[in-house]
């Protein structure tokens, strides 16, 4: 073990550490140190979304009372398509029917997690059953899947209605749930979203606690 | 195995065994470079722009991420990182504080060369190097201030690009070349931002790396100007040489302290220094079509723009006069016969040019004339100094009393240029034209009167 000068003690012999010059190497580095913190954090900072993208994520309205049953209207949010779709009778009783045939019929994943108040009845995964909103990008690559097809109009689909994705062939029914043996294996991911008044969905947030 | 024998050990020996040019340069460049020991305060100047750049590429980076180079969007995008972006406030005037300090750190590191004689022989190579930095760093600054697409922006941009049309025949040839278009717009703006943000950058680093190397291949000088390596010990070292690292990487950090200090209190507590770092007029959307009441270049421009103005017809007259007498001066030095002749035949030829009616040219294109000359008179300081010492302390009193005159001189020109003309001021910028351009061509003679001092044999050092 080398020796140790003490401090003020004039020049030190080599093979002994130097007090002095160590405890003022720290000390400098430490300062500088804090220095090149405190330029580094607004750098930083300064990659992250501005208040202007902060501002356009922004939660939408939109007005439902124009949707005809069957059909879907799709609005953007946070630049990622979100999908309303007005659900028939036949489409409600055909997600009673393809349990067996679903990857993740209760839509147990985490990958996608979907909340825990669009799950009141998984086979439904909405607030309301006749409307099932959605973000429409697949859970596989991210392409918008082509649809809503009504039952027997799409051969990928089959008997059930649902959408298809046109990029590698991954399905989904009504409820947004992904068929077996797809490229996908989550379920389609829900948005927070709440309805304002029985015409007027609020896409974005979800206060309510029903 | 063809590895490289190495005294280092671990992650280090591993490396140097394979590529032993790493601490070789090191050593070469920082832990064996045998630097003088007198340096003094005007020896901070040439890290702490070294220090500037890294800070102009950083910021500059993190704002061409936001930035949008279209005419449409620039001014805007450029308000939106001020407001918008966290901590964009800061990387802005990051980047604008650092240009100006950029050239007063490089003016203060001339300054030293022209006290200490740095760009004397061996070192010629370097101060051309740095000349070069210099102008690339002019152009550095003029392609970025257009981004901002403001008032002073376009308008300052139009001006500069106008001086080329000046020149005969292709003058506007190559200012629709520059411009990109016939006037001053979006494809201007695109070409400046592509200029400024890579393509003056890399010539910058490339030629601060020559600058650097040049330096070391023969050592540097120092505030008593003699050459250290004339007195080695046993084993080739200076004896008044110590190692670069470590003694002058601490010094310089110390120095950095104080430089930062500076730096900091202009960008967090006056970026814009009343108008002269930050203009006023540059937070005017650009508008091609109506010109602010006041222009001027930006602070460090302003010297040389001052000289461009005060070229008028009168001043032509006394232009052709002084290259009379530089002739006849010239003419009496030089002994060779074909010199003699040559010497003659340009006075004749610079006189037709600028007295001769029908054959002159325009006072307009005799001032860019004299403006470039300014800037390049720097270069020719390794040929104009015919002093017999490089020092300044080891040459007569007076010769601190020109230096000074020019360094007022230097000053005033700077500030008329940051201010409207009036008769009265371009008669004064005339004269401190004229007493710039005396202090650089009339050198050869002035550094030789006097009486010299003798230059000691070892450097003037006091233990602190």
């Amino acid at each position: 073990m080398t020796a140790v000068a003490q401090t003020g003690e004039g020049p030190v012999e080599p093979g002994q550490i130097d007090r002095e010059r160590r405890a003022a190497i720290i000390t400098a580095s430490a300062v500088g140190g804090v220095g090149c913190v405190a330029v580094a954090v607004p750098m930083v900072a300064s990659l992250w979304p501005s208040e202007r993208e902060k501002a356009a994520g922004g939660p939408v309205q939109v007005d439902i009372s124009s949707i005809d049953p069957g059909q879907m209207k799709i609005v953007e949010w946070r630049g990622k398509p979100v999908w309303i779709l007005h659900r028939t009778p036949e489409m409600l009783a055909s997600l009673k029917e393809d349990h067996e045939l679903l990857t993740d019929p209760e839509s147990r994943r985490t990958g996608f997690p979907t909340p825990e108040w669009a799950l009141k009845d998984p086979a439904l995964r909405s607030i309301k059953p006749d409307y099932f909103v959605a973000i429409g990008i697949c859970t596989h690559l991210g392409c918008s899947p082509n649809g809503p097809f009504p039952a027997n109009e799409n051969p990928q689909l089959g008997a059930f209605p649902g959408f298809v994705c046109p990029c590698h062939g991954s399905t989904f029914d009504v409820a947004g749930r992904v068929f077996k043996n797809k490229p996908a294996s989550d379920n389609l991911e829900i948005p927070p979203y709440e309805f304002l008044s029985d015409t007027r969905l609020l896409i974005g947030e979800h206060k309510k606690s029903a | 195995m063809g590895l490289h024998a190495t005294p280092y050990k671990g992650l280090l020996g591993w490396i140097d065994a394979r590529m032993p040019s790493l601490m070789q340069a090191y050593r070469t460049h920082m832990s064996e470079y045998y630097a003088p020991k007198n340096f003094n305060f005007w020896y901070f100047f040439g890290s702490f722009a070294l220090m500037v750049l890294v800070i102009q590429i950083v910021s500059g980076i993190l704002l061409a991420m936001r930035y949008k180079p279209d005419s449409q969007l620039a001014f805007w995008s450029v308000e939106s990182i001020m407001r918008e972006v966290s901590g964009g406030w800061f990387i802005r005037y990051m980047h604008s504080t650092g240009a100006s300090f950029f050239f007063i750190a490089v003016y203060m590191h001339m300054f030293r060369g022209l006290l200490y004689g740095s760009y004397r022989k061996p070192r010629e190579l370097v101060w051309i190097f740095g000349s070069l930095i210099f102008l690339c760093l002019m152009a550095e600054s003029f392609f970025g201030y257009l981004l901002p697409w403001g008032q002073m922006s376009f308008w300052g941009a139009q001006v500069i690009i106008n001086l080329f049309s000046s020149i005969p025949h292709i003058g506007d040839w190559i200012s629709t070349l520059i411009r990109g278009d016939y006037v001053v717009g979006d494809a201007t703006l695109n070409r400046f931002f592509s200029l400024h943000v890579v393509a003056v950058p890399l010539v910058l680093l490339v030629l601060v790396v020559a600058h650097i190397f040049a330096l070391h291949d023969v050592g540097s000088n120092n505030p008593d100007g003699i050459e250290i390596k004339d007195r080695t010990d046993t084993q080739g070292r200076p004896l008044d040489g110590i190692p670069f690292h470590p003694y002058y990487t601490v010094h310089d950090l110390y120095g950095l302290g104080f430089f930062f200090l500076a730096y900091c209190a202009v960008l967090f507590f006056a970026p814009e220094v009343g108008g002269v770092f930050l203009e006023g007029n540059n937070f005017i959307p650009a508008d091609p079509l109506q010109t602010p009441n006041h222009i001027a270049p930006l602070w460090y421009f302003t010297p040389y723009y001052s000289i461009l103005r005060a070229t008028t017809a009168e001043f032509v007259v006394w232009l052709a006069i002084s290259a009379v007498v530089l002739g006849a001066m010239i003419f009496l030095r030089v002994r060779q016969q074909w010199l003699r002749i040559t010497v003659a035949a340009l006075v004749v030829f610079a006189v037709a040019l600028l007295a001769v009616p029908g054959v002159r040219l325009d006072p307009k294109l005799w001032g860019v004339v004299l403006m470039a000359l300014s800037v390049l008179s720097f270069a020719a300081l390794p040929w104009l100094d015919q002093s017999p010492v490089k020092s300044i302390r080891y040459r007569p009193g007076w010769h601190r009393i020109v230096i000074g005159v020019f360094v007022v001189a230097f000053f005033v020109l700077g500030y008329l240029g940051m201010n409207p003309p009036t008769p009265g001021r371009t008669l004064v910028a005339q004269v401190c034209a004229a007493l710039y351009f005396s202090f650089f061509f009339l050198m050869p003679w002035w550094s030789r009167m006097g009486s010299f001092k003798p230059v000691p044999e070892r450097v003037h050092y006091a233990a602190h």
